[in-house]
């Protein structure tokens, strides 16, 4: 079974109906205790940084979560997930994150320089929201069958970023190159959404599952 | 490069789609949760449904679709048409709702969309804005309380502007609809849904102008509709309306063509799509 952590307002029923659709057992859980016999965990998340950090400091989360990633278990984050793992956010003032992993959460930029040499800058839309291409930094386990540069679907201001570049997965481009997805060992994340972006989304689910369920 | 997107818009009456000219003369088009699974195949960028009645019933109804839906469809649903608070929101997130788009209540208590903002995110909630061509006189900007005619800054070489409607359509506010566009995303609103009421049905194309005019001045992406009647204007409302999604519902509703068409079209055209 897979644990689905309840982070608040997160819309966390499409990420059980995808791994429904793949057949892997998933679960909603809001008590911290479940996590133990859990085979794998979920991390998603939409809202803010700091509201998403303080519910799962609130609700007990926090300490379990990382005894069980420390542990060897599978975990997988998703968009706002992704951003909890690392050292801190900017997003509405400066907010300390779980620091798994090293790093800062950071606003895209209102503009970024043109193609004219840089000369002039063009607006860049925040928030970036859309179908974009990851490329495959390296093969991560949960990307297997999934051709390099397949489109997936983003929506979010913010991005991340990581000061050991070794736990970069994928990178897509929007105004900048910015870290789209990270693998190190059992911990995965992804500031796309799988649950969100149709045939090549649901592979992700399903090869997730797999590493949890052998 | 991120995707143009191509979106069905789903227009809900009592429980079927339906699809009008100028917003009355609806013929009937299906059940939602089957409809958006066709295009939820078929590859489209997301789906919008959009409940186009008043009924008493509404909500409920609403909900049972958007719940139907997400069951069925692994892709972004932006649902609208009736919120008209908070409590509206959240349900409507609950039931499988990725964003949650405003217009009435928006217009008629702007507060809301900064506290919707601040509570569920920017990215979720969507500004739903129906505007008609009006003479240049007939417009006041939404953050004055003053008379009409004080909208020169804006469009100064036209003499032509746009009148923001709600109610469906139904009612004229008197206000500049790009103006509200602006104000709407500085009160937190993550993306535009801009329809031409001139427009919309006709299949005469996208009002290019009015989208152009929107898409120049806010930061966030603009979803063009209203008017799609060929793949060209598709084309068109990126190429010259600079558009970040188009919407389009009677062109797919009765497969006059499918949603992989448009988009091999457009690519063929140098639009970055997703196939």
């Amino acid at each position: 079974m897979i644990a689905i952590i309840d982070s608040g307002i997160a819309n966390l029923r499409s990420v059980q109906k995808g791994f429904e659709k793949v057949g892997v057992p998933s679960r909603v859980i809001k008590e911290p205790r479940l996590l133990r016999d859990a085979a794998a965990i979920v991390l998603p998340g939409v809202g803010a940084f700091a509201d998403g950090i303080a519910t799962l400091e609130t609700t007990g989360f926090i300490d379990p979560l990382r005894q069980e990633i420390e542990s060897g278990k599978p975990i997988l984050g998703i968009c706002l997930g992704l951003h909890f793992l690392f050292s801190e956010s900017e997003e509405f003032g400066l907010h300390k994150g779980l620091d798994l992993l090293r790093g800062r959460v950071r606003r895209f930029p209102d503009t970024v320089p043109s193609s004219d040499f840089g000369l002039r800058s063009s607006p860049l839309k925040v928030p970036h929201m859309g179908w974009n291409r990851v490329q495959q930094r390296r093969a991560a386990p949960i990307m297997h069958g999934i051709p390099d540069g397949s489109y997936f679907y983003f929506v979010h201001s913010y991005y991340v970023e990581p000061v050991e570049e070794g736990v970069i997965a994928g990178i897509t481009e929007y105004g900048l190159p910015f870290t789209s997805m990270i693998w190190r060992d059992n911990l995965f994340a992804t500031q796309f959404h799988p649950e969100k972006s149709q045939a090549l989304g649901l592979q992700i689910l399903a090869n997730f599952g797999r590493l949890a369920h052998g | 490069m991120l995707a143009r997107r191509i979106i069905p818009c789903l227009d809900v009456k009592d429980g079927r789609v339906v699809k009008g000219t100028r917003f009355v003369d609806l013929r009937d088009a299906g059940d939602p949760a089957e409809v958006a699974e066709r295009y939820d195949r078929e590859g489209a960028d997301e789906l919008v449904f959009l409940d186009i009645t008043a009924s008493a019933e509404r909500r409920k109804i609403m909900i049972g679709v958007v719940e139907k839906t997400a069951e069925r469809a692994f892709t972004p649903l932006t649902v609208g048409g009736g919120v008209r608070d908070l409590a509206d929101i959240r349900a409507l997130l609950l039931a499988g709702a990725d964003k949650v788009s405003l217009n009435t209540a928006a217009v008629q208590n702007p507060s809301l969309i900064r506290e919707a903002a601040e509570r569920f995110g920017s990215q979720c909630m969507v500004l739903a804005i129906d505007a008609k061509r009006c003479p240049k006189s007939k417009v006041r900007s939404p953050q004055s309380d003053g008379e009409p005619t004080n909208v020169e800054s804006q469009t100064s070489d036209v003499e032509h502007a746009w009148e923001l409607y709600i109610h469906g359509g139904r009612t004229s506010t008197g206000l500049d609809a790009i103006r509200w566009a602006e104000r709407g995303v500085a009160l937190g609103s993550g993306e535009i849904l801009l329809t031409s009421m001139d427009r919309d049905g006709t299949r005469d194309g996208y009002d290019l102008e009015l989208t152009a005019a929107v898409a120049e001045r806010v930061g966030v992406p603009v979803i063009a509709s209203g008017g799609a009647g060929t793949v060209e204007h598709l084309f068109e409302a990126f190429a010259v309306g600079k558009a970040d999604a188009a919407l389009a519902a009677s062109i797919f509703h009765f497969r006059e063509i499918s949603v992989p068409e448009a988009k091999a079209y457009l690519r063929g055209r140098g639009i970055p799509v997703r196939l």
